[in-house]
């Protein structure tokens, strides 16, 4: 047995593109214990909802994360509207349904990307980003914004996606889809990038369960959970069947990622046949927000709750919001153990962490 | 094998132009409906103060007696809440982001004379209304409390 000795892994870190600081516990060049720490960039968004109106929040809410805006801001008006009792029209869940597959494909292409870079693949790394640099221009076309869409409201959306722009997607999905199937060839069949992936930090479908990992993480061990099965949005009247893997590694979490794009790619193609005509995208809502809800949507990174409590007041009393990347943790602590120092970074990012959501 | 599947990809991108675009020499092409920045149709404005309320960030300000609306770009973060909100739909969301700077400054927009001056004559109009209006409230007041002291008596 050798000497045991701690490293100290982040805040700073070439794989971390945000703060999290984990000191290894080692020995030789195994580690034997992980102890997380957060807390460097948090924002207090939480309580400025005793500031900002709940109108106001939307934005707010919108901001917890860079990459899956779309869907705090969804699950923030989806709680609220649930509180107002207020039925959003057809058309508004399902433009809601394609902007969050949208948003899905972008993180997971940033994801792979990264991975990518992660195991030193740079060229594979720019050929994710450039599949994902055609998502974020649907994004400006069809909300304004390349990161923050900002058409959520509490009641609706504020924007409508024209025939003409739902064409545009249908025809850059068919594009993406032919490059992805290039991609997808090297992460799942190049002798470098399995060597690299296959049977790494492995958790069992129980460890999963015990810890409560969530998403493609989860989903990676063998656990059915996916938010979307609640059908919020427009999912209730897609055919949705999660992704689930039994192998419980690194691969198998990359598969499931790469799976969720081409499943993404087919539920914004359902939603573009099946989405009503109607002129409507909102409902009017009058009058402050009284009681408290607890919405769950699934994100990229896997579940978010928001719970909204409000007591007939502009001002919220409490908004709440656990994102996926801190139900992760745990497990990711649990995976750390016992792996080796040089497969730390690349364990790390397999969670794809969002630290910034995770201080809120 | 995926050597084999992927050297078609390789070699296109061998010959393929450039992803990026040699910003700031070639200009970009933002898409209409693209959220840049705010502008304001300012003679159209009527100063209520809908839009300084209603943004999250408090980055407008709105001066009802000068005639002025102004943001501080610093702090605005292009969500369009404004826009939605202005009961006049003066404000608008604009193409092009806006332009960085070394220093936090705001940006004033003043209405133009004449609608400043017609706007003065309309204030001075209500308020000789208010005060004539006043005027005839006294009167009638007083009229109606000296039948009252009349009873005391
Ligand atoms: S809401 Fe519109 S009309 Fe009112 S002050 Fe602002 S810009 Fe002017
Ligand atoms: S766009 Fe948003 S942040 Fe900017 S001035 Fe309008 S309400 Fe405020």
């Amino acid at each position: 047995m050798g000497k045991r000795s701690v490293i100290p892994f982040g805040p700073q870190h070439p794989v971390l593109p945000e703060p999290i600081h984990i000191d290894l516990v080692v020995e030789d060049e195994k580690v034997v214990e992980a102890i997380p720490s957060i807390g460097f960039v948090h924002r207090g968004l939480e309580s400025l909802a005793e500031k900002k109106d709940f109108n106001q929040m939307v934005y707010v809410a919108e901001r917890t994360c860079g990459i899956c805006s779309f869907q705090h801001g969804m699950g923030y008006c989806e709680s609220v509207e649930h509180i107002f009792g207020v039925e959003v029209p057809r058309r508004a869940r399902f433009l809601r349904t394609i902007w969050a597959e949208l948003s899905r494909m972008h993180s997971h292409l940033l994801w792979l990307g990264l991975l990518a870079d992660g195991f030193g693949y740079e060229n594979l790394f720019y050929q994710c980003w450039r599949i994902r640099e055609k998502i974020l221009d649907l994004h400006e076309l069809t909300a304004g914004g390349r990161l923050i869409f900002s058409v959520n409201k509490v009641g609706g959306v504020t924007k409508d996606i024209e025939k003409e722009k739902l064409e545009e997607i249908l025809r850059t999905l068919d594009e993406a889809d032919d490059e992805l199937r290039v991609i997808r060839s090297v992460f799942f069949e190049d002798r470098t990038v399995l060597s690299r992936l296959k049977g790494v930090g492995v958790l069992s479908k129980e460890q999963i369960n015990e810890l409560g990992a969530v998403g493609p993480f989860a989903r990676a061990s063998g656990v059915r959970v996916d938010m979307r099965m609640l059908g919020y949005a427009a999912y209730n009247e897609l055919s949705f069947i999660p992704i689930v893997s039994n192998d419980g590694d690194c691969y198998a979490r990359c598969f499931i990622r790469m799976m969720e794009l081409f499943q993404s790619i087919k539920l914004i193609r359902e939603a573009i046949g099946k989405i009503p005509e109607e002129k409507e995208i909102e409902v009017p809502v009058k009058g402050n927000p009284d009681g408290e809800y607890f919405m769950r949507v699934e994100q990229p990174r896997g579940e978010a709750f928001y719970y909204v409590k409000a007591s007939g007041k502009p001002l919220l009393d409490r908004m709440r919001i656990r994102t996926p990347t801190f139900a992760n943790i745990p497990a990711l602590c649990e995976m750390l153990k016992s792996s080796e120092i040089a497969d730390v970074g690349l364990l790390v990012l397999t969670i794809d962490p969002c630290i910034s959501c995770t201080e809120r | 094998m995926a050597l084999m599947k992927y050297a078609p990809q390789a070699l296109k991108n061998l010959f393929m132009k450039p992803a990026t675009k040699k910003y700031p020499l070639e200009k970009p092409v933002y898409p209409d409906g693209s959220r840049g920045h705010v502008t304001i149709s300012i003679d159209e404005c009527i100063s209520c103060g809908m839009c300084a309320r209603a943004c999250p960030n408090g980055a407008l300000k709105v001066d009802r007696n000068a005639g002025t609306w102004t943001i501080d770009r610093f702090d605005c973060i292009a969500c369009g809440y404004c826009v939605l909100k202005c009961p006049k739909k003066c404000l608008f969301m604009e193409k092009g982001y806006q332009t960085p700077g070394p220093e936090k400054k705001e940006e004033t927009f003043t209405k133009s004379p004449e609608v400043l001056a017609a706007e003065e004559e309309k204030r001075k109009e209500a308020a000789r209304k208010a005060a004539e209006a006043k005027a005839a409230m006294a009167a009638k007041a007083a009229g109606e409390s000296k039948p009252a002291e009349e009873k005391k008596d």
